[in-house]
């Protein structure tokens, strides 16, 4: 104190410290280590704790996992090249009878000459997919659908396509890269004919039996054109009616006799050929598309005034959830053949995928209503006072918001039964987790083994539900309206 | 084997009505295509290959059938049948034949409505334990933990088998054979049951066949045969006698490579009223007379249908054993052809 006086000029800075680097601990990794695992006395015990199962696990599975063989024509020959390679008593995976089965695993008993066909149908799915899932953002819908264009040819080309198709799915697929950057909505059009074109591409045959259904539409829809001037209960009724009777009366008849007439058929496949992921996936995707709708009508149906439609609603909601789903495919593949008439052959798939649409639509149905019950009353009152009738004020305001906030539980449903499809091995069918692998083991030279097939079919399914469950977190951010 | 009688039972009452008018043999002409109920995948019963092709002993039953009738082993479709769907498949007309290694028991022949034709595999339920447990009888697995099967003939044959003999067992429940020798490979259970022959594949897969030993008691017997439906027995008496067709080819030399010679060249009354150089046998089941000479060229005799599939020369190696002709101290024995 004695040194300082009051004429003493004042320390003033006149520049900055220069910016130190933040002390170790607080920076860079070790800081992310302290925040997020070393947090405190618990946190550090349970992450001793995961690292030691992590390490218990990896350090048994390690050595099984390197010592894997790709190239062997049987078990037995895997063995012998792992005692070869890593000594006597090493184990080891063999991975060779992916190598060898793949082709199984997708696309089951398909004739190997026509796998080009599922290819292209898988190509063009997203195709007709595109315009639903990414309507709002250009950019990725332009790379899904380049990509698609370019690895559907590729394979194509590589599964030995005729040039004639080849030339057809690059028109299609570039001719949709081209409508999309500048009229999305006409692939829509595209979208409601891709049904009725995927089952013909996969289960071949005569075209004339999907154009004939596809003309049950149109002509209900003539029939309204011209009963309107009539009256509109009349054409409404006639619009339901007119493609009815045309399918059950007169379609089997008219594409027999068009196909007469004019040839348009490819070489047909049986239900019995399909297995593996072509079957799950096609099970999944049919009743993913018909579900979401069918449980958009169930949970209005349920919370409707009407007392009959509320009931029936009830009913078949309460009834298929309490059933599990394998009763429901033993009922399809077995009791319904005792209920239809003797001769009907209806065919297996169409039974299991009717089964499963029902099954996953009740439980889509509890999803939407829960986000309908979630909507604040004051949207619908509004939609109310603005006058819109009781299907407009859906469409517009209910819906949209409701639908919004299922996402995660819609998602998750489709997730679910993806994943069910693999059920379908109780009642005879080929499917990848289960029934293929037991087949590709029951040849002498793959009897034996177990965990690859589960872990090569795990995963793949672990990719599709894993992209679904990515995309509906997309989704999600995509139409978050109120935080913008 | 599994068994369903429930679903079994639904089926054949359902369907006995309809039944008894029915003529498989013009539906299978018809449709130009003989529905053959398959298992999923047995290893040297029924599997399907790389492409898809079926090939098995129980498939090659199948080929001869529809060689038979339709002169054509390759116009067979393979219905793959599940333990719980196979019964009701066969009442509900869904096969024609049902060649799927299932046991012929009473109340299957009787209550279910099915018609077992006769015996193509004369199997037996055995054990397998590992080498150092010490054991050489079954009599010794007093207290054992055992892997079994749910829901099959042969759970029950193995809670008989203890019961009488006064010993304890721990059941350690399995689905299906994959995840029985897993299980049994991991230590979960001391013993493995099943069929013998299925014991014999399981045992040729392992890495370590030495160290395994099947014990000597057959505890059950399992004479797994081909079953058709109840009410049309003229179809019955075609698969039935297409099977002695087999077994009788081999009791008298015919095999595939000699059958044509032999239709020419035998003296033997009985090979030439087989393979229809004299008599008509044929037309008695509504066939033409070469049907048991060209079910004998679908896959050869009852002999090479074994030695190909099951036979010691392959992975399998089961012996021929109860299953070897009469003549040679077995039970294959077929009808005379007169």
């Amino acid at each position: 104190m004695s040194e300082t006086h009051a004429q003493t000029v004042p320390f003033v800075r006149d520049t900055m410290l220069p910016p130190a680097d933040p002390p170790i601990k607080e920076a860079g990794a070790v800081r992310w280590l302290r925040q997020n695992l070393f947090s405190g006395p618990l946190n550090t015990i349970l992450t001793i704790l995961g690292v030691l199962i992590v390490w218990f696990v990896a350090s048994h599975f390690w050595d099984w996992f390197s010592h894997s063989v790709w190239n062997a024509d049987s078990l037995a020959d895997c063995r012998r090249i792992i005692a070869e390679t890593w000594g006597e008593g090493a184990r080891g995976a063999c991975w060779a009878v992916i190598r060898e089965r793949w082709n199984q695993y997708v696309f089951g008993f398909y004739p190997v000459e026509l796998y080009w066909r599922p290819t292209m149908t898988f190509g063009l799915l997203f195709v007709a997919l595109a315009p639903v899932l990414f309507s709002e953002s250009a950019g990725i819908r332009r790379i899904v659908l380049v990509l698609t264009t370019v690895l559907t040819l590729w394979l194509m080309a590589t599964l030995g396509a005729p040039a004639a198709w080849l030339v057809f799915a690059a028109v299609v697929l570039v001719g949709a890269i081209l409508i999309s950057e500048r009229h999305v909505a006409w692939l829509l059009v595209f979208s409601v004919l891709y049904p009725l074109m995927g089952v013909w591409f996969l289960w071949g045959g005569s075209a004339w039996g999907p154009i004939m259904v596809l003309a049950g539409p149109v002509l209900g829809w003539i029939a309204w054109r011209l009963l309107g001037r009539v009256s509109a209960l009349v054409a409404t009724v006639a619009a339901l009616v007119v493609p009815l009777v045309w399918w059950i009366v007169f379609a089997g008849d008219a594409s027999r006799d068009a196909q007469g007439i004019v040839s348009l058929a490819i070489p047909a496949v049986d239900s019995d050929r399909f297995g593996g992921f072509l079957l799950s996936i096609t099970i999944g995707v049919a009743g993913i598309v018909m579900s979401l709708p069918l449980g958009i009508v169930l949970a209005l149906a349920r919370r409707s005034d009407m007392f009959l439609v509320k009931t029936l609603a009830v009913i078949f909601i309460e009834f298929i959830r309490g059933v599990p789903l394998i009763a429901l495919l033993f009922v399809a593949s077995l009791l319904l053949n005792y209920f239809l008439p003797p001769g009907t052959t209806f065919d297996i798939i169409l039974r299991v995928i009717i089964m499963v649409t029902l099954f996953s639509a009740a439980y889509m149905a509890e999803v939407i209503r829960g986000g309908l019950a979630a909507l604040p009353k004051g949207q619908y009152e509004a939609a109310d006072a603005l006058g819109l009738d009781y299907w407009k004020a859906q469409r517009l305001i209910v819906l949209p918001q409701a639908l919004k906030i299922s996402i995660p539980g819609i998602v998750s449903t489709f997730i679910g039964m993806f994943k069910d499809t693999t059920l379908v091995t109780f009642v005879g069918l080929y499917d990848p987790l289960k029934s293929m692998s037991d087949a590709v083991r029951a040849s002498t030279s793959w009897k034996g083994i177990y965990w690859e097939p589960y872990i090569f079919v795990g995963f793949i399914f672990f990719l599709i539900c894993f992209g679904m469950s990515r995309y509906s977190m997309y989704l999600e951010r995509r139409l978050a309206r109120d935080h913008r | 084997m599994n068994t369903s009688v429930f679903l079994g039972s639904v089926a054949a009452v359902t369907l006995m009505a309809g039944a008894g008018m029915a003529d498989t043999l013009a539906d299978v002409k018809a449709r130009g295509e003989l529905n053959c109920g398959v298992n999923t995948g047995l290893v040297g019963f029924a599997a399907p290959d790389a492409n898809g092709n079926w090939t098995g002993f129980d498939v090659d039953i199948c080929k001869a059938v529809a060689a038979a009738v339709l002169g054509d082993a390759t116009k067979v479709k393979y219905v793959p049948t599940t333990g719980q769907t196979r019964f009701t498949a066969l009442s509900s007309g869904e096969v024609d034949v049902l060649a799927r290694n299932s046991t012929w028991t009473f109340s299957r022949d009787t209550d279910l409505k099915l018609d077992f034709i006769g015996v193509n595999y004369y199997d037996g339920q055995g054990f397998m334990v590992n080498k150092d447990l010490g054991v050489t009888s079954a009599k010794e697995l007093d207290g054992a933990t055992v892997c079994i099967q749910t829901g099959t003939t042969t759970e029950l044959n193995l809670a008989d088998y203890f019961k009488a003999n006064n010993m304890t067992y721990t059941p350690v429940n399995i689905d299906s054979n994959a995840e029985g020798e897993q299980q049994y490979m991991a230590g979960a259970c001391d013993a493995y049951t099943t069929d013998a022959s299925g014991l014999a594949a399981t045992r040729a897969a392992f890495a370590d066949p030495e160290n395994h030993i099947i014990l000597p008691e057959i505890i059950s017997k399992e004479p797994l045969g081909p079953a058709v439906r109840h009410g049309d027995s003229n179809w019955g008496d075609i698969v039935r006698w297409t099977l002695y067709a087999l077994i009788a080819a081999e009791e008298y030399g015919v095999t595939s490579a000699n059958v044509e010679e032999l239709t020419t060249s035998s003296q033997n009354p009985e090979v030439q009223r087989l393979l229809g150089v004299t008599d008509d046998l044929g037309a008695m089941i509504g066939l033409d007379k070469e049907w048991a000479k060209r079910a004998i060229m679908a896959s050869g005799n009852y002999g090479e249908i074994f030695a190909a599939n099951i036979g010691e020369q392959t992975p399998i190696g089961l012996a021929r054993g109860l299953n070897a002709q009469w003549t040679q101290g077995g039970l294959m024995y077929a009808m005379p052809f007169r």
